[in-house]
């Protein structure tokens, strides 16, 4: 039986900051739920059922935490579901939700995604030494930072690539009110600030935040009485091995196979000239042009020429990060579903000052792990043909 | 000797919970020696309130106090008290429904024997002797002689919140054994002996270091050892200037992938004797092992690798372990 189309007809996100010291954790996740509901023009008893996602429990301490949020996100008496693919959880948890659409199990899902991580320290938190094992690990930064040389080595590039997408994100993320870190900055103040993970920078590095981010996602009979819904033209969620011999890690399999399948299934062919606006998952600047390439937006060593050419600004050929991105706010298990909700209030006309004119076709897109869990998906102004 | 090597792990962490506006309020009211509750809009009384109301949704804002006496409703008995519970000696678990609550509290309630408790019976709440905000500012309950009130009185506001609570401090400690699988107990062994251990799939031929107990590529189960050369070569790697919590290496320190000659797979490790600048990819590096005294079955045996002071290798030659 084939998919039942489905659509995006209420996004929501919280302003995301260092701290939300004034909410709790279902606050925060009521913050983002309550904003996506009126943008639906619904409200949660229109909702049959509801997806949760967030990171690793020991980010907040908190076990299976969807146990205690329940009542608050008015799940009581319908289905809650739970997913968790660390980083790319909120892409994930957004593709569940619109599975349970697609399938023709439910009319009106409700899904949210969330960290708050000023509860705990997340640096610490994935770097718990291991016995018998060597205690270099160092955090997300400190995991990447190899493979950005190596992505450096294999492509050539030149090594302000990455001052230039940070420069990028973080002065588009002014266009945004929801956004973490609000502050101009150029090519030199990116270069000019301190090594963390040699060859990253301290500004070539997300935030921690605390935030949270909503969806309501829905069949085309609701979708239907919505001004502008965000239809899902094409969702892919891969997986692979952490560590295998040989395994690219600059450009891994399954990132490469999802792209394929997910191009395939929303029937484009050329990327680069048919999604008008990308929001990609780079906590690290050095993934722009890394995932450019994966993607298939430019080929093997020719990501940081789209990026360095401009043609990922805002006003350029493929508009990257037009909220700021992952480089301007970082609630982890929420980040994935902030590029999904970004790219649907792009193909909606709804994003505001960073809005890209005309936009039809968006990419959200969420990687996860060591490089090792990839969604992402593809929507549109209009609705799929097939 | 046992089959695998294990060693204790603790995870520990003092999180750091905002409470939001409505268990702020709770809290605060125990600080300040007063239960409070919430008003729900099917008329129910709740403690704790509930952040957003069971029926409407809406967040909660009908705050009211309840009394500090109350009864119990349901319990159990724990004969064996375990760390951090609010007793090191036998107790109750109790539900207590407080006199102007419509719905229990769950709390330890302090008797020397099962035979002292009953459901019905009433209790009252033993303050702590400081209260800070938190839930164990109520130290428990204890029996009380009072009836409960007929009429009940009268469910009022309580007094404005004079510097609320908005956060607490919980901290959390777990205690694990780590448990290394038969292959990497062989390693480690190894290590104790000053030998490098891999094993090769024999379905790809890929040599791993250290071994998984199956092909992380086709799943295969590996057996085939292989001792590994002590030198090889760093494919990628990056230099650690961050400090953080936990860290146990002072930075700046460079980690980076050591592919060892004769393995397939590259594994994290330190680089030392040069400085952290001049490391290279391609650079060839040898093992530097601890003095044999201090050695165990951990890969800590093996201190850092330094430069061998060779060429480096040739690009081709790993660009595709990266």
């Amino acid at each position: 039986m084939a998919k039942q189309p489905a659509a995006v007809v209420g996004v929501g996100q919280t302003h995301h900051r260092a701290q939300r010291a004034d909410v709790s954790m279902a606050g925060l996740c009521r913050e983002a739920i309550d904003r996506a509901l009126a943008d639906a023009g619904m409200t949660l008893d229109d909702i049959d059922a509801i997806v949760v996602g967030k990171a690793p429990d020991l980010f907040e301490g908190v076990m299976m935490p969807e146990l205690f949020l329940a009542e608050s996100l008015g799940a009581a008496g319908k289905p809650l579901l739970r997913v968790h693919t660390a980083g790319s959880v909120g892409g994930s948890t957004a593709i569940v939700a619109a599975s349970l659409v697609q399938s023709g199990v439910h009319k009106r899902v409700l899904t949210v995604a969330y960290e708050k991580q000023s509860e705990s320290n997340a640096m610490w938190a994935l770097s718990v030494p291991v016995p018998f094992n060597m205690p270099v690990h160092a955090g997300a930064g400190g995991y990447f930072a190899p493979h950005v040389r190596s992505y450096i080595r294999r492509s050539g590039a030149p090594t302000h690539v990455g001052a230039i997408v940070a420069a990028k994100d973080r002065t588009n993320a002014l266009k945004n009110p929801y956004a973490h870190l609000r502050e101009a900055k150029t090519v030199e103040q990116v270069l000019a600030s301190q090594m963390l993970w040699d060859p990253i920078r301290y500004d070539e590095t997300c935030p921690s935040s605390d935030g949270a981010c909503a969806l309501v996602i829905v069949d085309q009979d609701t979708a239907a009485s919505s001004p502008n819904p965000a239809w899902i033209h094409g969702t892919v969620m891969r997986s692979e091995a952490t560590t295998a011999a040989e395994r690219d890690q600059v450009n891994p399999q399954a990132s490469r196979d999802a792209a394929a399948a997910l191009f395939k299934q929303a029937g484009i062919t050329s990327p680069i000239d048919e999604i008008d606006a990308a929001e990609i998952y780079v906590p690290f600047s050095w993934f722009e042009p890394m995932w450019l390439e994966s993607l298939g937006f430019a080929e093997e060593g020719g990501g940081w020429k789209l990026t360095e050419s401009g043609a990922t600004a805002m006003d350029g050929r493929i508009p990257v990060n037009c909220s700021g991105g992952v480089m301007s706010s970082n609630p982890i298990g929420a980040s994935g579903m902030l590029r999904f909700g970004e790219a649907a209030l792009q193909v909606r006309g709804a994003a505001g000052e960073h809005q890209v004119d005309g936009a039809r076709k968006a990419l959200g897109h969420a990687y996860g792990g060591g490089s090792q869990f990839f969604a992402m998906w593809v929507v549109g102004a209009d609705k799929p043909t097939s | 000797m046992s089959r695998t090597l294990s060693a204790p792990v603790t995870v520990a962490f003092d999180y750091t919970r905002s409470t939001g506006p409505v268990l702020g309020r709770f809290l605060t009211g125990l600080r300040d020696g007063v239960v409070v509750a919430g008003r729900t809009s099917d008329g129910q009384v709740v403690v704790p309130p509930p952040e957003y109301d069971p029926v409407t949704h809406a967040a909660l804002e009908d705050f009211v106090e309840v009394s500090s006496e109350g009864t119990v409703t349901s319990w159990t008995w724990v004969p064996e008290p375990v760390k951090h519970q609010p007793f090191d000696r036998p107790f109750a678990f109790a539900l207590v429904t407080l006199d102007g609550a419509t719905r229990p509290l769950l709390h330890a309630l302090d008797v020397a024997s099962p035979d002292e408790v009953s459901t019905g019976m009433r209790v009252r709440i033993r303050w702590a002797e400081e209260r800070v905000g938190a839930i164990t500012d109520i130290a428990c309950f204890e029996p009380s002689d009072s009836p409960a009130p007929d009429p009940a009185a009268p469910l009022v506001a309580p007094a404005g919140a004079v510097d609320p609570v908005t956060g607490i401090v919980v901290p959390v400690s777990l205690d694990y054994t780590y448990a290394a699988s038969p292959e990497e107990s062989a390693f480690y062994r190894g290590l104790a002996e000053g030998r490098i251990l891999g094993q090769r799939c024999p379905t790809c031929g890929k040599v791993y270091v250290p071994p998984r107990a199956a092909c992380p590529s086709d799943g295969t189960p590996t057996a085939e050892e292989v001792e590994l050369s002590q030198t090889g070569t760093v494919t990628t790697f990056c230099i650690v200037n961050v400090p953080f919590l936990g860290q146990r290496i002072t930075p700046p320190y460079v980690s980076a992938y050591v592919l060892l000659d004769g393995a397939d797979i590259a594994f994290l490790h330190l680089i030392l004797d040069c400085p952290a600048d001049e490391v290279r990819m391609g650079m060839r590096v040898k093992a530097v092992w601890k003095p044999r005294e201090e050695w165990g079955t951990t890969i800590e045996n093996i201190s850092h690798f330094a430069p061998t002071g060779d060429p480096d290798a040739d690009f081709d030659t790993y660009k595709h372990h990266l």
